[in-house]
C-alpha cells in the first residue's frame, strides 16, 4: 500500500513537529510514508467563506497530487473532512482516488491499533474538534489511542462537544462571539487541571492555544500525533522555537 | 421589482457581529440563556435516545417534506380544495403586506377590535401585530412567552420560548408595568405569575369575537390545520371567539393524515424534550354549532417561492419550526436571539431570514450566513435533516457574488493563486516567516489587520524557521 501524508499547509507551516510526529509514527508501526511536495491547501477556508470557485482548483490539484497513492493521511479532522465530505460535491469530475483519513481513522480502522506502543507522562484533556466529530465521525478512537498511552493521565473534558468558537474565518469576522466561545472552552480546560491540552485539528488547538498563552495559562496544546509518537527512547519534549 | 422591505428582519438592527458585541455584554442575558439552552439540550438528548427509530423519523420526516416542496402546486390547489368544501375561505398572500390587509379586512368586517392571537411564527414574521395596530385592531398574545415580550415592549429572541433571555425577576417587573390590576406585592413566584396571566387571559379568551393562528402542518388531502402547543391557551383560542383566521407558510403541508405521525413524534421530542406536546388541536373547516363558526386560511409565501427555486437553500423550507437548532448553537447561547435581528433567530435563522428577505443589498440579513462557526452540532440534532452548514456555505457564496470585488475577494484570489503552484506556495511561507520578526520568544501578541481582530484575544505561534516540507526535503530527498 502507497500511503502520502497530507501535511496540510497550517502543520506544514506552523506546527512541523506534528507533521514529523506522523512520519515517526506510522514508521514504528511498519507504514512508510511519501510526503509529494506539490501538495499545498486543501482549500477549506476558501469554501467556508463563500469561494467555492478557488477551492474547487484546489480540489482538482489534490486529485493530481495525490492520485496515484493508495490512502492518504491527513492529521486533520477538518481538512480530511474537506477532501472527503465537500470534494465530491464541488467538482463533478472528482477523481475516484485514494481515501483520506484522518489520522486516528487511519490507525484504528486500517491500521487496526489502538495501542501504539507510546509513552508520555503527563495529564491530558483531549477536545474532539467539531468536523473530526460530526463531518466524519471519528467517535471514540482519537480517546481509546490516548487510553493506552503509557504514563497518560487523561482527564475528561467538561462539554467537550462544544465548538472552541474558530470556525476559520469566523474567528475573525464575528471575534466577540468567537471569543466569547474561547473563554468557555478554556474555562473548560482549566477545570480539568490537565497540563496538555490534545486535539486532532492544529487549527482549533492554534485557536485555543492562543487563548491559554494569552493568558499565560501554563496549559499547552499538543497535537495528538505528538502524543502518540512519543515513546520511553525518545520521550516527546516541548518543541524548541529556533 | 417588489421595493417593500420583507419585515421578516427587524429595522434598526446592526450587522451581527456589531449587534453580538452589544449582546455578549449583557451578563444576565448570558446566565439566562446558558441555563435554560443547556436544561432543554439535556432533556431533548434524553427524549431522542429513548427512539430506536429516531434516525429513521429523520429520513422519513426530510423525505415527506420533500416530496410536498416538489409537488408544491399540487398540494396546494389540493388543501384549498379540501377548505373550501368543509367551510373554510382560503385567501393567497404574497407578501407580508398583503396577508396583513387580509386578516385586517377580516378583523374590520366582524367590526371589533380586538383580536387573540395563537402563539404563531408566520403571524410575527410578517408583523401583523404591528399592521392590526396601525389599522385599529389591537392584538393579543395569548401565550404566556409571547405575551412577556408583548408586555415588555420587547422583541422574541428564541422560536419556541420567545422570552428565554427573561428570567422571573424581570417578569414579575414586566407583568407589574403591563397589567393594571396586578396586585403590587406578586412574588416572582412562577405559580404567582402564571395565575396573573391566567386572569389577564381569561377575560380576553371570553370577550374576543375573532382570533388569529399560525398552522404546525396543514394536511393537504382533508384541508385540516393543526396547531400543537403547550398550554391550552392556543385551545381557548382556536375555540372560543366566532370568526378564526390562520396564516400558514405555504411550505407547512403535509400529503395525507398518515404523515402527520412522523412529525408529532418528531416535533415535541426535538422542540420541548417532550414525548408528546399537551396539546394538539386539529380542525377541518367548520363544524356547525361546534367551535368558530367562520374559517379564513392565509396561504403566504413572502419569500417561500424564491428559496424554493433555490436548490440549495431551499431545504430550509423543511423546517418544522422546533428550535433544537438554537438550543445546540454555541453562537446562539452565548448571543441571544435578538443579535440575529429576525423573527427567525439562530442557526435555522441564519439560513431563513436572508432567503425570505430575498435583498442582496440588506447588510444585516447577508451578515446572517457568518454567524456561524459551522460546528455542525445544527445540523446533528435538526429533525428534518437540514443541511444548515451547507446552506450556510451556500449563502455565503451568494453574498461574495453580490459584493463583487473587495478586499476580502482580492486576498482570497491571491491566497488561492499561491496555493494551486507548489513554487509560489514555498515563496509564501518563506516570506511569511518573516512574521517572527514580530514574535517574542516564539509568539506573536499583535498582527497588523485583519490579523488583528485575531490577537486582540488570542497569541498566535511564531512560525518556526524550517517548515515541516524543508525538514523533509533535508532529511528524505
Amino acid at each position: 500500500m502507497r500511503v502520502a501524508l497530507f501535511a496540510t499547509c497550517i502543520t506544514d507551516t506552523f506546527f512541523p513537529e506534528t507533521a514529523k510526529s506522523v512520519v515517526r509514527l506510522l514508521g514504528r508501526l511498519g507504514c512508510a510514508v511519501d510526503f509529494p511536495l506539490a501538495q499545498t491547501c486543501c482549500g477549506q477556508m476558501h469554501f467556508n467563506t463563500g469561494y467555492a470557485e478557488h477551492a474547487a482548483g484546489l480540489a482538482r490539484r489534490y486529485g493530481e497530487v495525490f492520485g496515484e497513492f493508495d490512502a492518504v493521511i491527513a492529521p486533520s479532522g477538518s481538512c480530511a473532512a474537506m477532501v472527503r465530505d465537500i470534494y465530491p460535491k464541488l467538482t463533478d469530475d472528482a477523481p475516484g482516488g485514494p481515501k483520506t483519513y484522518e489520522l486516528s481513522e487511519f490507525l484504528v480502522d486500517v491500521l487496526r491499533v489502538t495501542d501504539v506502543g507510546a509513552y508520555f507522562p503527563h495529564r491530558v484533556t483531549y477536545h474532539p474538534t467539531c468536523h473530526s466529530l460530526r463531518m466524519l465521525g471519528v467517535g471514540d478512537r482519537p480517546l481509546s489511542l490516548l487510553r493506552a498511552v503509557r504514563g497518560l493521565d487523561l482527564v475528561e473534558l467538561p462539554q467537550a462537544e462544544t465548538c472552541c468558537g474558530f470556525g476559520g474565518t469566523f474567528a475573525i469576522k464575528n471575534a466577540d462571539t468567537s471569543t466569547a466561545m474561547l473563554g468557555d472552552k478554556m474555562r473548560a480546560v482549566a477545570q480539568t487541571k490537565a497540563e496538555v491540552l490534545s486535539a486532532g485539528d492544529n487549527s482549533c488547538l492554534m485557536h485555543i492555544g492562543g487563548g491559554l498563552s494569552r493568558l499565560r495559562s501554563g496549559i499547552r496544546p499538543v497535537h495528538l500525533a505528538e502524543i502518540l509518537a512519543s515513546t520511553e527512547e525518545d520521550p516527546w519534549t516541548p518543541s524548541v522555537i529556533r | 421589482m417588489d421595493a417593500v422591505r420583507n419585515p421578516v428582519t427587524w429595522l434598526g438592527t446592526p450587522p451581527f457581529p456589531e449587534a453580538a458585541r452589544e449582546a455578549l455584554a449583557d451578563t444576565q442575558l448570558r446566565r439566562n440563556l446558558a441555563a435554560a439552552t443547556a436544561t432543554i439540550r439535556a432533556k431533548r438528548a434524553g427524549v431522542v435516545a429513548e427512539m430506536p427509530d429516531w434516525e429513521r423519523l429523520r429520513l422519513a420526516g426530510q423525505a415527506i417534506k420533500d416530496e410536498v416542496l416538489s409537488n408544491l402546486d399540487t398540494y396546494l390547489v389540493k388543501l384549498e380544495e379540501a377548505v373550501t368544501a368543509r367551510g373554510g375561505v382560503v385567501h393567497w398572500a404574497r407578501d407580508a403586506a398583503e396577508a396583513n390587509q387580509i386578516v385586517l379586512d377580516i378583523a374590520r368586517a366582524k367590526e371589533t377590535d380586538e383580536v387573540v392571537k395563537v402563539k404563531s411564527m408566520a403571524t410575527a414574521e410578517i408583523g401583523l401585530n404591528e399592521a392590526l395596530e396601525a389599522g385599529g385592531v389591537h392584538a393579543i398574545e395569548t401565550d404566556l412567552a409571547e405575551l412577556i415580550v408583548q408586555l415588555g415592549d420587547d422583541r422574541p429572541s428564541h422560536i419556541l420560548v420567545p422570552a428565554i433571555h427573561r428570567n422571573r425577576a424581570e417578569i414579575r417587573d414586566i407583568f407589574r408595568r403591563g397589567m393594571p390590576d396586578l396586585p403590587s406585592d406578586i412574588s416572582d413566584e412562577p405559580t404567582e405569575l402564571a395565575g396573573a396571566a391566567r386572569s389577564y387571559l381569561r377575560r380576553k379568551f371570553l370577550s374576543a369575537k375573532v382570533a388569529v393562528s399560525g398552522a404546525n402542518f396543514g394536511v393537504a388531502d382533508t384541508g385540516s390545520i393543526v396547531v400543537v402547543e403547550s398550554e391550552g391557551n392556543g385551545r381557548m383560542c382556536l375555540t372560543l371567539p366566532e370568526t378564526l383566521v390562520t396564516v400558514m407558510g405555504i411550505e407547512k403541508l403535509v400529503p395525507t393524515w398518515r404523515d402527520l405521525e412522523v412529525f408529532l413524534q418528531l416535533l415535541p421530542r426535538s422542540s420541548t424534550a417532550e414525548r408528546m406536546n399537551p396539546y394538539t388541536s386539529v380542525w377541518s373547516g367548520v363544524t356547525p354549532g361546534d367551535g368558530p363558526q367562520e374559517f379564513h386560511l392565509v396561504l403566504l409565501d413572502n419569500g417561500r417561492t424564491a428559496t424554493l427555486a433555490d436548490q440549495v437553500g431551499r431545504q430550509a423550507l423543511r423546517c418544522i419550526r422546533c428550535s433544537a437548532c438554537l438550543n445546540v448553537c454555541p453562537v446562539y447561547e452565548r448571543t441571544g436571539g435578538q443579535a440575529y435581528g429576525s423573527v427567525y433567530p439562530g442557526p435555522i435563522g441564519a439560513i431563513l431570514t436572508p432567503q425570505l428577505a430575498n435583498d442582496p443589498h440588506d447588510e444585516q440579513a447577508a451578515s446572517l450566513p457568518y454567524a456561524s462557526s459551522l460546528c455542525g452540532a445544527c445540523y446533528e440534532v435538526c429533525p428534518v435533516r437540514i443541511n444548515i452548514p451547507e446552506v450556510l456555505t451556500h449563502l455565503r457564496a451568494e453574498a461574495v457574488r453580490h459584493k463583487g470585488s473587495s478586499a476580502e475577494s482580492v486576498g482570497m484570489a491571491a491566497l488561492a493563486w499561491v496555493m494551486r503552484d507548489q513554487r509560489r506556495y514555498e515563496l509564501a511561507m518563506h516570506a511569511g516567516q518573516l512574521a517572527r520578526l514580530l514574535a517574542k520568544d516564539g509568539t506573536i501578541s499583535r498582527l497588523p489587520w485583519p490579523g488583528s481582530k485575531w490577537t486582540a484575544t488570542r497569541d498566535v505561534p511564531a512560525p518556526p524557521e524550517e517548515s515541516f516540507r524543508s525538514w523533509w526535503r533535508r532529511t528524505h530527498d
